[in-house]
């Protein structure tokens, strides 16, 4: 190769490692590498054991490949010519027993992490968890407390260090995803559906919520707020949530909410409709079936 | 009556937005151009017989190469306006043309991603890709023809017609589906989506794809029935392997999308339930159906480049394919896995814990046959004598691309790293490193290998290399940021975010990149200009410019209409290369049977592409009348016996002799 391709290349390489170390190194912009709560954290550091097996192949190969552009090119007079050769059956041992060790290790993983970190699995932790009900409309995300029977839009509060038990479903909506990126993976919202998921934030902070998959022109603004305080802010919080001047969430002023709006303010509602879930959840089920009908 | 002929369309519904008009006028301009261009050459009657009604399969897949290259300049524009919206469209930006933030309302922005997708992938990739199969697998194999020349011909002009089709809506009015490329219910449905913009996506897909089905059984059976004699199935090219592959794939996908096309079509048309939100309809069946047919595509458009690699690989280190069975089972682990993969799209959906990873694992497996192929390419080129040409080039960059998207890939197979990655821009930019650095240029790469044979004279060497350089750079400076930016929480398909979060410096980083890219393409139009301006000095005289191994050397550059004079006798597994050792033997001609040209395409196509536009606006007398023209062509080229003609041993002779004279 002539000098100027191999300079191109060498700069090339330095660009990808200063972009990389930029990642690796870079602040709390990158959320996912910067989490806040313990499922984030063991997403993260799956993906880190995981990139690292696959580095231990993917780097001699690049080698290799760098080796052997470099080598076996028409100029190099001194290199060895086989134009003949082309079976090995040891090296083609060699070739898929490589790759294979590597994947086995990635497949072990695979299945431990993702039976570990599903999202129906509950946190340990000597904290009594909390449930939160999560209602996906257009635009906006509905939580309703049913333990505290308050109810707000787009923003969810709850204490720190405490596993939070999500519960989901949506209105009326296309298919939706939950995401606190520094809390924890995603789960969908579906609306006659009811999904789960559990995340816990380590210390007191406000993280940004966000939807994920694509449902009509308010997407890209069907953002939340995501609040971590400490008990007793908690306490206090929904102590002043429940004063009277708030409205109240039931069948009639949920069906209101959930027509379609855009770019909707932090709204608080005092009190909730017992099940008001649950019948959310259900409303499409034709009357008189359960859910084993389906 | 009017509800009858006209359906859904009335003046109102005509296009009255600036983009709808600007397109409208850019297509007039094109046509009429090249309208009055044919009439003062006086080539119209030459246009329709020699090139329209051919049946000749290189002459198809150069048609299939210039729709698909058309197609890949607008797919390419719209790429630009999403990467200028993501750029400037922060939530305090002012708006300009009408939009809130941005120059996009968030609906336009919805439809011009959706477009890019569907465009990129069933006109763009496919559209190549059938190209280059067309024009080179008949030569590998030694065939005069494909098995089914006319099916060959419909199927492209049924391809031709969902082009047309789902750009009909800058002519017609409507607009694009905003519902992302696969149109997911429940999003496609009534209750969200009550447009044309969804009926047009599912006609065009369902006209073209059935143009796909028939062209994937015509290439399976031509591979499995029309070899040379003496080519037994291990001595096919890589590439002809790979695209038998690949049509495999086809043949077995394509029936799950039309159906689940006709599904939706049944809840849009006659009010039924399969995917609605209410009465038991089931959104989660859509997703199942729409990857069972998705992912499988995917690979469609990977698994015959990764045999134009193999090719090239082979032909610039002057050395036999290292590892030729291990590269066959490695496809066919590709193509056999790929039915076990979908439900990786949705992890998300909460399927449990069991599930995900058993098809995060079957995933993962599809890294082991990858590996072991590009393993093999490199020793392939060990102990070899690598020329670097532009082809050469194309490969290393797609080797240094396809390992990092290849990682990304792995990465989200996992079901806990995908919860923190799904739907973001490093989903995004992930795919794009597949379908761009390994599919794009593989098709770049084969297009140079192959255009000398094709067109008789070869590329430009120094601005193909050029072209290389600035695509590479412009593909990792806009793609490496928006991996970045997926990793920051921003997700895909957003037309606006609030500054706050940073991103517009990288997003403005990406849109510098898109305009890399653009001069890369740029550079690629000047290469076939100067090297069209400068045909002569770089004739391909010899039908053999690469010094190359398989079949398709050992005739003309171009070949004759009826690619070889005697049919070549097969002994081994790079039978050009093995003649060439051996030296010319005497010629015997023989006559020759050959497709006659045939109209029938086209008007059943025209047909189709008549009622697929009628369906859309439920203009149902204009529908009744496309389905009766179908079957009465149909039915009139069925009862059709005089299909062929044969050309006489002495007029081969004649027209052999006077190619040697003009090579001479």
């Amino acid at each position: 190769m002539k000098t100027l391709s191999k300079g191109i290349i060498v700069i090339f390489i330095f660009i990808d490692v200063i972009l990389f170390g930029k990642i690796l190194l870079a602040g709390k912009n990158i959320q996912v590498l910067n989490p806040k709560g313990i499922i984030a954290l063991q997403e993260r550091d799956v993906a880190f054991v995981a990139l690292f097996l696959m580095l231990l192949i993917i780097i001699p190969v690049f080698i290799w490949a760098f080796y052997v552009g470099t080598t076996y090119h028409e100029g190099n007079k001194w290199a060895k010519y086989t134009p003949e050769w082309d079976h090995s059956t040891k090296l083609q041992i060699f070739i898929w027993a490589f790759p294979i060790s590597i994947i086995c290790l990635l497949c072990v993983l695979n299945w431990v992490t993702a039976h570990k970190l599903d999202p129906s699995v509950a946190i340990a932790s000597t904290n009594k968890p909390i449930t939160i009900q999560v209602v996906a409309t257009r635009w906006k995300w509905v939580f309703i407390y049913p333990q505290q029977k308050i109810a707000t839009v787009n923003l969810v509060e709850f204490p720190e260090n405490t596993p939070v038990h999500f519960e989901l479903s949506a209105s009326d909506t296309p298919m939706n995803s939950f995401w606190i990126p520094q809390l924890g993976g995603q789960i969908y919202a579906m609306s006659g559906m009811s999904t789960q998921t559990h995340l816990m934030a380590d210390s007191v902070g406000s993280y940004r919520g966000e939807n994920t998959e694509i449902n009509g022109a308010g997407y890209a603004e069907m953002t939340f707020t995501a609040q971590s305080v400490t008990q007793n802010d908690f306490n206090n919080w929904v102590t002043s949530v429940k004063q009277s001047s708030n409205p109240v969430l039931n069948l009639d002023t949920f069906n209101k909410l959930a027509q379609p709006s855009q770019d909707n303010p932090v709204t608080y509602y005092s009190s909730t409709q017992d099940n008001l879930f649950t019948t959310i959840v259900t409303k499409y089920l034709a009357p008189g079936k359960g859910m084993e009908g389906m | 009556m009017e509800q009858f002929i006209l359906g859904r369309l009335t003046w109102d519904s005509l296009p009255h937005e600036w983009f709808t008009l600007g397109g409208t006028g850019a297509f007039a301009t094109i046509l009429l151009g090249v309208a009055i261009f044919l009439t003062r050459v006086k080539r119209w009657k030459w246009l329709w017989k020699e090139w329209l009604t051919t049946t000749d399969p290189k002459k198809i897949g150069i048609m299939y190469l210039i729709i698909a290259f058309l197609m890949f300049l607008r797919g390419g524009l719209d790429a630009v306006m999403i990467w200028l919206q993501q750029s400037i469209g922060t939530s305090t930006s002012p708006g300009y043309l009408g939009a809130t933030h941005g120059y996009l309302s968030a609906d336009h922005f919805q439809q011009i991603f959706t477009a890019h997708g569907d465009i990129m992938v069933f006109f763009v990739t496919m559209g190549f890709l059938f190209g280059l199969i067309n024009l080179i697998v008949p030569l590998q194999i030694g065939a005069r023809d494909l098995a089914f020349p006319f099916l060959n011909s419909l199927g492209f002009w049924l391809y031709f017609a969902g082009v047309v089709l789902i750009n009909m809506f800058f002519v017609l009015g409507g607009q694009f589906g905003s519902t992302g490329w696969l149109a997911v219910a429940p999003l496609s449905e009534l209750q969200f989506n009550p447009g044309v913009g969804v009926d047009y996506w599912i006609w065009s897909l369902q006209v073209s794809g059935v143009g796909t089905l028939i062209g994937g059984i015509n290439f399976v059976v031509t591979i499995l029935k029309m070899r040379a004699p003496g080519m037994s199935l291990m001595r096919m090219p890589m590439f002809t392997w790979a695209s038998l592959m690949g049509m495999i794939l086809v043949v077995s996908i394509f029936p799950i999308l039309a159906m689940t096309m006709a599904l939706l079509t049944l809840d849009r048309y006659l009010g039924m339930h399969f995917f609605t939100l209410d009465n038991g309809g089931n959104a989660m069946m859509y997703w199942n159906l729409i990857w069972m047919w998705g992912h499988p595509e995917v690979y469609v458009l990977i698994i015959p480049v990764f045999g134009i690699y193999s090719e090239i690989v082979s032909t610039f280190a002057q050395k036999k394919v290292f590892g030729y069975t291990s590269l066959i089972v490695a496809v066919g682990a590709i193509t056999l896995l790929s039915f076990s993969v979908w439900l990786h799209h949705f992890y998300t959906m909460g399927a449990g814990a069991d599930v995900n990873a058993f098809f995060g694992i079957m995933t993962m497996w599809i890294g082991i046959p990858t590996g072991v192929q590009i393993i093999n390419w490199l020793f392939t080129m060990f102990r070899g004598k690598i020329i670097f040409k532009t082809p050469i080039y194309w490969f290393f960059g797609f080797v240094s691309t396809f390992t990092f998207g290849g990682m990304a890939g792995l990465l989200m197979a996992l079901p806990p790293v995908d919860f923190q990655i799904h739907n973001t821009l490093f989903l995004v930019a992930h795919f794009h490193t597949m379908i761009v650095g390994g599919a794009l240029f593989g098709i770049f790469a084969g297009f140079t290998y192959w255009f000398p044979k094709v067109f008789g004279f070869k590329l430009n060497e120094r601005i193909g290399k050029y072209a290389f350089w600035t695509w590479l750079v412009g593909f990792f400076v806009s793609f490496v940021p928006l991996y970045i930016l997926g990793m920051m929480g921003a997700v895909r398909r957003m037309d606006t975010y609030s500054p706050s979060l940073g991103w517009q410096q990288l997003f403005t980083v990406s849109l510098i990149g898109a305009g890399i890219i653009m001069c890369a393409v740029g550079l690629q139009i000047l290469q076939l200009i100067v090297s069209i301006r400068q045909r002569n000095q770089n004739r391909d005289l010899t039908g053999d410019p690469w010094n190359g191994r398989s079949l398709e050397w050992a005739t003309s550059s171009p070949p004759p209409f009826y690619n070889f004079a005697v049919i070549p006798e097969v002994h081994s597994r790079d039978p050009f290369w093995e003649m060439k050792k051996e030296g010319k033997k005497p010629i015997k001609y023989e006559d020759i049977e050959l497709p006659k040209n045939t109209p029938m395409g086209i008007y059943i196509s025209g047909f189709a592409f008549l009622f697929g536009l009628a369906m859309v606006w439920h203009a149902w007398l204009f529908a009744i009348i496309g389905i009766v023209g179908i079957i009465c062509c149909v039915l009139l080229r069925t009862f059709d016996e005089d299909t062929e003609y044969v050309l006489t041993a002495a007029e081969v002779e004649k027209i052999e002799k006077k190619n040697a004279k003009r090579y001479a």
